[in-house]
């Protein structure tokens, strides 16, 4: 599992650009820097309200910072602190370059659901709902199926997190960007076929005529 | 004379009374005033609508008796004591206490958006009657909400929000009230300082007036009333 969580992460690293500001989410996401190019250097922003994240470093623990799932955590010397309504100025404003999350349903129209199953999880959209509506680029970073069952639908049937706001999916099976005309399957892993990537989306897949493999 | 007082923690809980709506600064328990938390549970304060942003650290359920076990933190000591009748909160999912007494509806949520419960604070003290937001277009969120379209963009009306009293926490304050935070521990205070009718701050450190230094202060005394100190009575 750790595995495939990595092979999703190590992909995803390649989408961002040395210099940009990225807000990651809990869990898959977090495994992205270790994947980066050595030669590119993201700022992480956490939006309980600093720039400059960082894991924290033996001997340098700090019970004054905190990472945004909480837990203790670090920051960059060139890092900066400040309060929540300028974080998420930050984050509406635009100035987010990337914003990688998880997902319980995407679907072709763009719209992401994951934060709430009625009558059965109510933890909240923290700040969800303004980083897929604030980022400049929406990853949905997930495993392509709930045990089978498909995440990837034509419509989503949980309440939604935001509408229309996903850029790109990338999963242990490929690489998928939202367009006006649906999901278009742009990269996929060798270890599947077209067929079989298919039969685990419920949506359509338009089959990119570049379709290259997944590195 | 500064209009600013010193007290106790326990005589900053008997500020607040049953029924009220308090802001608890913090992020889960960074930068929560959790000497005047646990003041209140002291006191047994009731029916409490609590503005944070999220429901603390809850005990957790051990799965063999069923049980709660453990230490709440932040907020999650009122939730642990039933003294929450509401929660205006972004996120509760690290208090599995909470999510419990939800279900059974002992008590009420309005969950917010992270971004919106920060600026619906902030405009509480900035005198401003809303704001429209593009966070929560399209989904449950707007239920009932005042749309408009500015631009090319669909915006949600959000209303302000205010409380009887804020409870936040800094690391240095001086006694005319100015703090300092330290870390990722500014997070909701600095907002819930201004949006309050009764404003008391938790230091971890009280210092002279002016030691701070007007360079550094980040929250202006003029927004606090109370002062109580993690050092005790001086």
């Amino acid at each position: 599992m750790e595995d495939v969580k990595n092979f999703i992460a190590a992909r995803v690293a390649k989408e961002l650009q040395d210099g940009d500001i990225v807000n990651l989410g809990i869990g898959l996401p977090t495994l992205i820097p270790h994947h980066l190019d050595p030669s590119v250097h993201i700022t992480l922003q956490s939006e309980n309200g600093f720039v400059g994240l960082k894991p924290v470093e033996k001997g340098q623990e700090n019970p004054h910072i905190v990472n945004s799932g909480g837990i203790m955590a670090g920051i960059a010397p060139d890092g900066a602190f400040f309060d929540s309504g300028t974080s998420f100025a930050i984050i509406r404003g635009g100035h987010v370059d990337a914003t990688v999350l998880g997902a319980l349903q995407v679907d072709e129209n763009g719209n992401i659901a994951n934060w709430i199953i009625p009558g059965k999880m109510v933890p909240g959209m923290g700040g969800a709902m303004d980083l897929v509506v604030g980022a400049k680029k929406v990853i949905v970073a997930m495993e392509h199926t709930n045990k089978g069952k498909p995440k990837i639908l034509k419509s989503c049937t949980l309440p939604l997190t935001a509408k229309g706001q996903v850029d790109l999916i990338i999963t242990e099976m490929g690489v998928m960007e939202v367009t006006a005309d649906g999901i278009a399957l742009k990269e996929y892993n060798p270890e599947y076929t077209i067929e079989q990537i298919q039969a685990a989306t419920e949506a359509t897949l338009i089959i990119d005529e570049d379709i290259k493999p997944m590195i | 004379m500064s209009k600013v007082k010193q007290i106790t923690a326990i005589e900053a809980a008997e500020l607040i009374k049953d029924g009220m709506t308090v802001m608890v600064g913090g992020f889960m328990d960074n930068g929560t005033p959790e000497e005047i938390i646990d003041a209140l549970v002291e006191r047994e304060v009731k029916h409490l609508t609590i503005i944070c942003n999220d429901a603390g650290w809850g005990r957790k359920k051990n799965r063999q008796t069923g049980e709660y076990e453990g230490k709440p933190l932040g907020v999650g000591k009122l939730v642990d004591h039933r003294q929450v009748k509401k929660l205006i909160a972004s996120h509760v999912g690290l208090n599995p206490e909470f999510g419990e007494q939800y279900t059974k509806g002992v008590t009420e949520l309005e969950l917010v958006p992270q971004g919106t419960l920060a600026e619906r604070i902030r405009c509480g003290g900035a005198g401003l009657g809303g704001f429209y937001t593009p966070t929560g277009v399209g989904t449950d969120v707007a239920n009932g909400k005042e749309t408009k379209v500015i631009g090319d963009t669909e915006y949600l009306l959000e209303l302000p929000l205010r409380a009887d009293v804020a409870l936040i926490k800094g690391h240095v304050v001086d006694k005319k009230g100015n703090i300092r935070y330290i870390g990722s521990e500014r997070n909701f205070n600095p907002l819930m300082a201004m949006a309050a009718d009764t404003v008391i701050v938790l230091a971890d450190k009280l210092v002279e007036a002016g030691e701070i230094g007007p360079d550094y202060v980040e929250t202006s005394g003029i927004f606090v009333d109370y002062i109580v100190s993690k050092e005790g009575e001086e």
